[in-house]
């Protein structure tokens, strides 16, 4: 049992406060039973879950590092997609 | 200090103390051994869960013998023969294929067990079953899964999957034979006759074994003697690791 020939997992919680699915980590399991209880194991050991999501590393497409000034830099430049120059109305409240 | 529980109440809980004393332990035997990282951690928490549960078991059966004791007392000023674990929790772990078909034999019995214990007219005890029953499922599963991906894996797990078994099942009789004490505790509606329990772990066992493509042992005549308190070498071994400290050092504390 070489770790090598073991797929690696992408896992996914959902804490009790009701937000969406975050990124915690990764892990090695033979067969998807397996990476869920292995999660299970690793990643929610001190009682805030309510749901886990594993997911083949292989099935994730990434962006290319060596891209990211083509990818990220020009929105760097666009402050005005920031809401910032607009006044919120009182009743909104927080946003 | 006398030793054994004259309340029959207490006496039956400690012999569960007892039971995931033991187990809990050869569990810790594991860390930093197991096969892989996310493994090692499942195996503690498999330990920790079983601690977790001694604590509780042991502490109510002090309470209800009157407070004399505690479950430092239990678990750290005993010797062998006040324990009254069944044999097959203290048998070695030996391979991982060995650990994990001790523990679905284990979490087969365990569950339903605590499954009624849940009903116990005490209260207090009911409430330790219905969290431990919720622990144990988990457990159920969890070494289900690793038997069946050893049974149906390759041949030399499949190989010692089935020997684990084999060398394993004399020690499953042991846990379902009631005796004087088994019977008042689940008479006064206390407690739970083990004997009722079978069916239950035929059924979650037999579903396992059947997934892994591995054969379920013949019910050979068994090993008994831990309920009674007469044990095999291995729990000396055991409590000499396990009360080190406090035999040593008696009453430490940092």
């Amino acid at each position: 049992m070489t770790e090598t020939a073991t797929p690696l997992w992408e896992v996914f919680v959902r804490p009790r406060n009701g937000l969406a699915h975050r990124h915690v980590g990764s892990l090695h399991a033979h067969d998807a039973m397996m990476a869920l209880q292995a999660a299970r194991d690793v990643y929610t050991r001190r009682g805030e879950t309510l749901s886990i999501w594993v997911v083949p590393s292989s099935a994730i497409v990434a962006s290319d590092p060596a891209e990211k000034d083509m990818m990220f830099e020009p929105t760097a430049t666009k402050i005005y997609r920031h809401p910032t120059f607009y006044d919120v109305p009182d009743d909104v409240g927080h946003m | 200090m006398s030793f054994a529980s004259c309340d029959p109440r207490a006496a039956w809980l400690m012999r569960l103390g007892d039971t995931t004393l033991v187990l809990g332990h050869r569990m810790t035997e594991w860390l930093s051994r197991a096969p892989t990282l996310e493994e090692d951690i499942a195996l503690a928490n498999l330990g920790l869960d079983l601690i977790g549960q001694t604590r509780l078991f042991y502490t109510r059966a002090c309470e209800l013998e009157g407070g004399a004791r505690d479950e430092t007392d239990l678990a750290y000023r005993r010797a062998e023969p006040d324990y009254r674990n069944p044999l097959l929790v203290e048998q070695p772990n030996g391979n991982f294929a060995d650990t994990m078909a001790r523990h679905l034999i284990f979490a087969g019995f365990a569950t339903p067990l605590y499954q009624r214990l849940a009903a116990s007219c005490d209260a207090e005890t009911a409430g330790i079953a219905t969290r431990s029953a919720r622990e144990t499922t988990y457990h159920l599963r969890h070494a289900g899964e690793w038997m069946i991906r050893l049974g149906d894996g390759t041949d030399e797990s499949h190989e010692r999957a089935q020997a684990a078994l084999d060398d394993l099942w004399p020690y499953v009789p042991e846990l379902f034979e009631a005796d004087d004490l088994d019977r008042a505790v689940a008479a006064s509606g206390f407690g739970v006759d083990p004997s009722t329990l079978r069916d239950d772990f035929d059924a979650a066992v037999d579903d396992v074994l059947a997934r892994a493509r591995l054969a379920k042992p013949a019910e050979p005549r068994g090993q008994r003697g831990g309920k009674a308190g007469r044990h095999s070498e291995h729990l000396g071994h055991i409590l000499a690791e396990l009360q080190y400290l406090q035999r040593a050092y008696p009453d430490a504390r940092w």
